[in-house]
């Protein structure tokens, strides 16, 4: 690969911080600082901060900007009030994912989406090309983002902006500043913590991160990598495109139907999808919890019985469960909780246990 | 740099090997582990397997990767670490002390000395290895 990675506003404060820095979708980013359990327990117990510049962000504006809108997520965005955020997918028409992704309604006919860092370029042709009759801009290279997570999150944030942090409730979002950096202040996440996503520009996000590690002193703050950031998700079964979600997966097999509106109107995928819906999924995405610590890892097959009933999409060491956790696909008659299945792991097949999900409680505030 | 105790021996695959009354004990080294983060699982065969140099004789699973483990000698394991499957961070902990893995009774003692001295294995490891 010839392509150089690319760098956040942050990656001197990560390898003045320490960090690991690994390549991850194209850019150079800290996997971890301290070690991953560690950071994972923090955000837990306290609070940690993500970069997550890399992450891509849209404004789609103008008459048009809601119907398009409509015809390219499974998610009703006519429901969105001013200052809310909606969880939703963009679907092929074949009913696979060209994303996930999350809509934020900043006027009547403005919107953000949030993007995932490696579909950048993927989802910006895709939404310039089927999201026709609305004006785009891609504002990923000029829009850091920083996730604030943890039980002392209101805390942290709460004392440096000039709104009313603590007001913003679960999905909804304010404008305001953060140590003096114009931000969007979002009560959103990915660890199943209380939390928020602060997105700020490009150029004073270094200043927004330098502010939130000082006053974060007084709350145990501290840098978290792209290892914590994976198993704080999966012990909160959130899917991670690329593993758990893609274009061969469709939303109800992955568990994601709550997001799917028929009744809204037309979209892109519909029909597909609602094909699966009528015809049952045939298989689905559980949460596995195997019976030792051996780790189950994304490709590694399930076998029933030792036949191969799917495969493993994510895994991990959850740091608080304590115990090697997984999320998998599996034909549908084997999805009940409690079912016993086998990993196999270097050829051998280890036990496992169909388990609810989340694996860990979720302490977002509702 | 990392710590790389004078009387092992070393693989450049990051193990190490400690002569005990013609047996030798095996770990991973300290820039082993730093490399692999927190270890989670180790999985070791039983006493009475037999091993060979260069090959797999177990894996060495942290929260971010799978790693073989390869023999540093020829032989058959005589003692199994039986603490690792409960307490694995004690790899991480203490990589040439409570952290060791296995204990090979030879079956080439000579492969003793294709192994790296300390002063090789940190010159690989400043190699950037």
């Amino acid at each position: 690969m010839n392509t150089p990675l690319k760098r956040t506003p942050l990656y001197a404060a990560h390898v003045k911080a320490g960090a690991r820095m690994v390549e991850f979708g194209g850019w150079e980013m800290p996997v971890q600082y301290s070690g991953i359990i560690d950071e994972h327990r923090r955000v837990r117990s306290a609070v940690g901060l993500f970069d997550v510049s890399h992450m891509g962000e849209f404004e789609v504006e103008g008459p048009g900007a809601l119907a398009a809108l409509q015809t390219l997520t499974t998610n009703d965005v006519s429901a969105l009030e001013i200052g809310q955020v909606q969880y939703s997918l963009f679907p092929y028409p074949e009913g696979g994912l060209v994303d996930d992704l999350t809509v934020y309604r900043l006027a009547a006919d403005r919107f953000m989406v949030t993007v995932n860092a490696s579909n950048i370029d993927k989802d910006w042709a895709w939404v310039t090309t089927h999201g026709a009759g609305a004006r785009w801009r891609n504002i990923s290279a000029e829009t850091g983002l920083i996730a604030v997570q943890g039980p002392r999150a209101e805390d942290l944030v709460a004392g440096l902006a000039d709104v009313d942090a603590r007001a913003i409730g679960y999905y909804r979002f304010a404008r305001g500043s953060v140590a003096g950096v114009a931000t969007t202040i979002s009560r959103t996440g990915y660890t199943g913590e209380d939390g928020f996503e602060l997105y700020a520009p490009w150029a004073g996000t270094e200043r927004l991160w330098a502010a939130l590690m000082e006053a974060g002193r007084k709350v145990d703050v501290a840098p978290i990598g792209l290892g914590a950031r994976d198993t704080l998700r999966l012990e909160m079964r959130y899917a991670l495109y690329g593993n758990d979600i893609d274009q061969t997966t469709n939303p109800l097999e992955a568990g994601l139907g709550w997001v799917v509106k028929p009744a809204k109107g037309d979209f892109i995928g519909k029909p597909a999808i609602e094909r699966v819906r009528a015809e049952g999924p045939k298989r689905r995405l559980i949460g596995l919890e195997m019976a030792d610590r051996s780790v189950a890892r994304h490709g590694y097959p399930v076998l029933s019985g030792g036949r191969r009933v799917g495969g493993v999409t994510s895994g991990t060491f959850g740091p608080s469960v304590e115990k090697s956790i997984a999320m998998a696909y599996v034909e549908t008659p084997l999805a009940a909780i409690g079912t016993v299945l086998d990993v196999e792991i270097r050829g051998q097949a280890r036990p496992a246990r169909v388990v609810k999900t989340p694996f860990h409680p979720s302490r977002v505030k509702k | 740099m990392a710590n790389v105790p004078a009387d092992l021996r070393y693989t450049k695959d990051h193990e190490w090997a400690k002569p005990e009354d013609k047996r030798y004990r095996v770990g991973i080294t300290a820039f082993a582990q730093e490399q692999l983060g927190d270890v989670v699982f180790v999985e070791l065969p039983k006493v009475g397997a037999k091993v060979t140099a260069k090959l797999s004789f177990g894996v060495v699973e942290s929260v971010k990767a799978v790693s073989d483990l390869f023999a540093p000698l020829s032989g058959e394991i005589v003692e199994v670490n039986a603490a690792l499957p409960n307490e694995p961070q004690v790899v991480n902990q203490d990589p040439y002390g409570k952290g060791w893995m296995i204990v090979i009774a030879p079956s080439k003692p000579d492969e003793w000395n294709a192994l790296l001295s300390a002063a090789q294995y940190e010159q690989f490891l400043s190699e950037g290895h």
